[in-house]
């Protein structure tokens, strides 16, 4: 079993959803990074996703954008993300790391050697962006070869023919984009979610995270009655702002706020326990 | 003996020519460009849509546009027969018109309320604003801030015409960072949003149908040298930025094997430098908006920042059909610096009486040395993809003056 089905068991054996905090490695500096993983599962995480710094971030909203260009400024490569998450794997062998990013670095690096060294380090999942089902073939299979689970989106806008594709294609959970837009949106209709979860739901076993527009921990709670998974970033990505000057209060207010969230999401799942089961 | 190529089939079903093209976009945009492609399919071959085209191509841009001997430019330089596409004698001044007034129809027949452009010399973004006035479209347009200050006339025309136009500070504040932010706008507002884009790039169907569109240029011009010469020019020559007027003019005549076809690409301050926008003569392949390309990238595949005098060559890909025709030599790319685009921008004010793009300089600098080395039978037609009042501000400054 991976690491990924390992750990969604456990959280539905709890009857929680579990919790994944993106941020952007190298933001605010590249050795903030490792310690920050570290302190993110301590404060509740149940899987992380590791953002790859690119230049030309489409799908991303000016929060993560802002965050790779702090990345991009020191330098940090694919390369140095990959090295990141083996430094992680040192001190934690159990929290999933998923890579999320740009299709443009991984095939500068190639993609065969990409998944060799992301495989060896022990990156669990990978989620390129502007790398839909249609044209992931090739990558995926170096990746599945080791042991990496490529994960695809599901938008609004996805189509029912294309639903099908995306279910086939997908391993580890699928990620629900939860509104029309760039990460960090607005206005996320948590009311409309659990219709928009249903016929995903039909298609497939996986487990179902939700993301894009989670702004704080009343909204992950609301999120986390109906998928499996709830995805945080620009929230957390934002905090970097606050604390240009000082990378160790960043870390301690991203902590806070993700326990706030866990908090959150686990009291809603136990107000909703006696109904659902 | 190589096996001809059917160049009308490609790109094949999902965009691709050869290894390039394709749609490589966030999930929440693939549901509109499935729905793009079948509008764009459905209309593409209906006589109805056509009609309606073909009549705005000729009451609202006046094409044809003509086809002109460059006598004195000729005889100077002692060589082939230089005649002049005049896209800048279009309404709006350049190419970009043929493919807005097409996208513009096809969103109208899609029932989108609004109009969103990236833009980089402005010539695009006053294409599409021109457009969405006249169908009483509301249009946002997304133009680097860099770009902003050294086309001013442009966004005072944008702004005349009632659209929006949306300074981008991220990134190199150039072209591709309003590109980007275009991207994002219409991951937004997908609902009732039209995205015209100005170039023969983007995910698929952009690539095919923007060509599609600008494909009137070589249509005419074919017909055109024909009636004139009663024969086919020996060469073709077009600036590319992301490749539109090079496409538009190239793609009739792909299948006629004597004629020679040269992309000249902006080698900014010299190929040599690394400052310089000239990604098929010294990029790479790799992946940017929306499609696989030859690209302006690091080591580590992040898109490296371009330069050039021209806004409208300011841009770190290509249009994939580029790529792909380059790979097979069908046609070749060159590059032409900043300074040597400059002189041919005077030489042609001085000698044909015609004011060019910075973007179409690039062009008649590579005729200048292509010229002499044919011979006086022979002849080459250049895409005067537009005409250069919006660049007067630039010149000016270069020469130390304040207008």
């Amino acid at each position: 079993m991976s690491r990924i089905a390992k750990r969604f068991a456990e959280t539905r054996a709890h009857g929680r959803a579990a919790l994944i905090p993106y941020v952007t490695a190298g933001d605010p500096a590249p050795g903030v990074t490792v310690a920050l993983m570290h302190d993110l599962v301590a404060a509740g995480a149940d899987l992380l996703e590791l953002g790859v710094p690119f230049s030309d971030p489409m799908a991303d909203g000016p929060v993560i954008q802002l965050a790779c260009e702090r990345a991009l400024a020191h330098g940090t490569s694919l390369r140095d993300v990959i090295g990141m998450v083996r430094t992680f794997r040192e001190r934690d062998r159990d929290t999933p790391v998923v890579l999320m990013g740009y299709l443009n670095p991984v095939e500068r690096m190639g993609s065969e050697a990409f998944a060799e060294a992301a495989g060896a380090a022990g990156v669990d999942g990978v989620l390129l962006v502007d790398l839909p089902p249609e044209e992931s073939a090739d990558l995926s299979g170096l990746l599945e070869r080791v042991g990496i689970e490529p994960i695809f989106l599901v938008a609004p806008t996805t189509s029912s023919v294309r639903l099908h594709h995306v279910a086939a294609a997908a391993r580890g959970f699928i990620y629900y984009v939860s509104l029309k837009g760039v990460t960090g949106s607005r206005s996320l209709d948590t009311n409309e979610l659990g219709a928009r979860l249903g016929p995903i739901r039909a298609l497939t076993e996986l487990p179902l995270g939700v993301g894009f527009g989670i702004r704080d921990a009343e909204t992950a709670a609301r999120v986390a009655r109906v998928a499996d998974a709830v995805v945080v970033g620009s929230a957390i990505v934002r905090l970097v702002e606050e604390f240009p000057e000082a990378p160790e209060q960043f870390r301690a207010a991203a902590s806070a706020l993700v326990r706030e969230m866990r908090t959150a999401m686990d009291a809603a799942r136990m107000a909703e326990a006696p109904a659902t089961v | 003996m190589k096996q001809a190529i059917d160049w009308a089939a490609f790109p094949d079903a999902r965009g691709h020519f050869g290894p390039y093209g394709g749609r490589f976009v966030a999930e929440t945009l693939m549901g509109a460009l499935d729905e793009l492609q079948a509008v764009y399919e459905k209309y593409i071959n209906d006589p109805e849509f056509v009609a309606e085209l073909d009549a705005d191509l000729r009451n609202f841009v006046g094409r044809p546009s003509p086809l002109y001997l460059a006598e004195r430019l000729t005889r100077e330089l002692g060589g082939a027969q230089i005649y002049l596409k005049r896209e800048d004698l279009n309404h709006t001044g350049a190419h970009k018109v043929n493919n807005t007034i097409g996208q513009a129809l096809l969103a109208k027949r899609l029932g989108k309320t609004r109009i969103i452009a990236e833009t980089g010399a402005g010539q695009h973004g006053v294409a599409t604003a021109t457009v969405a006035a006249r169908l009483g479209l509301e249009c946002v347009v997304y133009m680097g801030a860099e770009d902003i200050q050294r086309q001013s006339p442009n966004v005072y025309r944008m702004r005349l015409l009632g659209a929006d136009v949306v300074a981008v500070k991220s990134g190199s504040r150039t072209l591709k960072d309003a590109l980007n932010e275009a991207m994002r706008d219409w991951v937004s507002n997908v609902d009732d949003t039209f995205y015209i884009i100005g170039t023969v790039a983007g995910p698929h169907p952009y690539p095919a149908m923007v060509r599609d569109f600008q494909s009137v240029i070589g249509r005419e011009a074919r017909a055109q040298h024909l009636e004139m010469t009663g024969r086919l020019p020996d060469a073709l020559v077009a600036c590319v930025g992301g490749g539109s007027n090079a496409i538009g003019l190239f793609h009739p005549f792909l299948a006629d094997e004597s004629v020679a076809m040269i992309g000249v690409e902006a080698g900014g301050e010299g190929v040599a430098t690394g400052r310089h926008s000239a990604p098929l003569c010294a990029g790479r392949p790799g992946v940017l908006h929306g499609n696989r390309t030859y690209l302006m990238e690091d080591d580590n595949g992040q898109i490296i920042e371009t330069h050039s005098i021209s806004a409208g060559l300011d841009y770190p890909g290509v249009g994939p059909e580029h790529s792909w025709l380059k790979d097979l030599g069908r046609a070749t790319y060159v590059s032409v610096t900043d300074a040597e685009a400059l002189r041919a921008f005077h030489r042609l004010t001085r000698t044909e009486g015609i004011i060019p793009a910075l973007e179409t300089s690039h062009a008649v600098a590579h005729v200048l040395d292509l010229a002499p080395s044919m011979r006086s039978d022979q002849s080459l037609i250049i895409n005067l993809s537009g005409r250069g009042d919006k660049d007067l501000n630039t010149i000016a400054r270069l020469e130390g003056i304040e207008l």
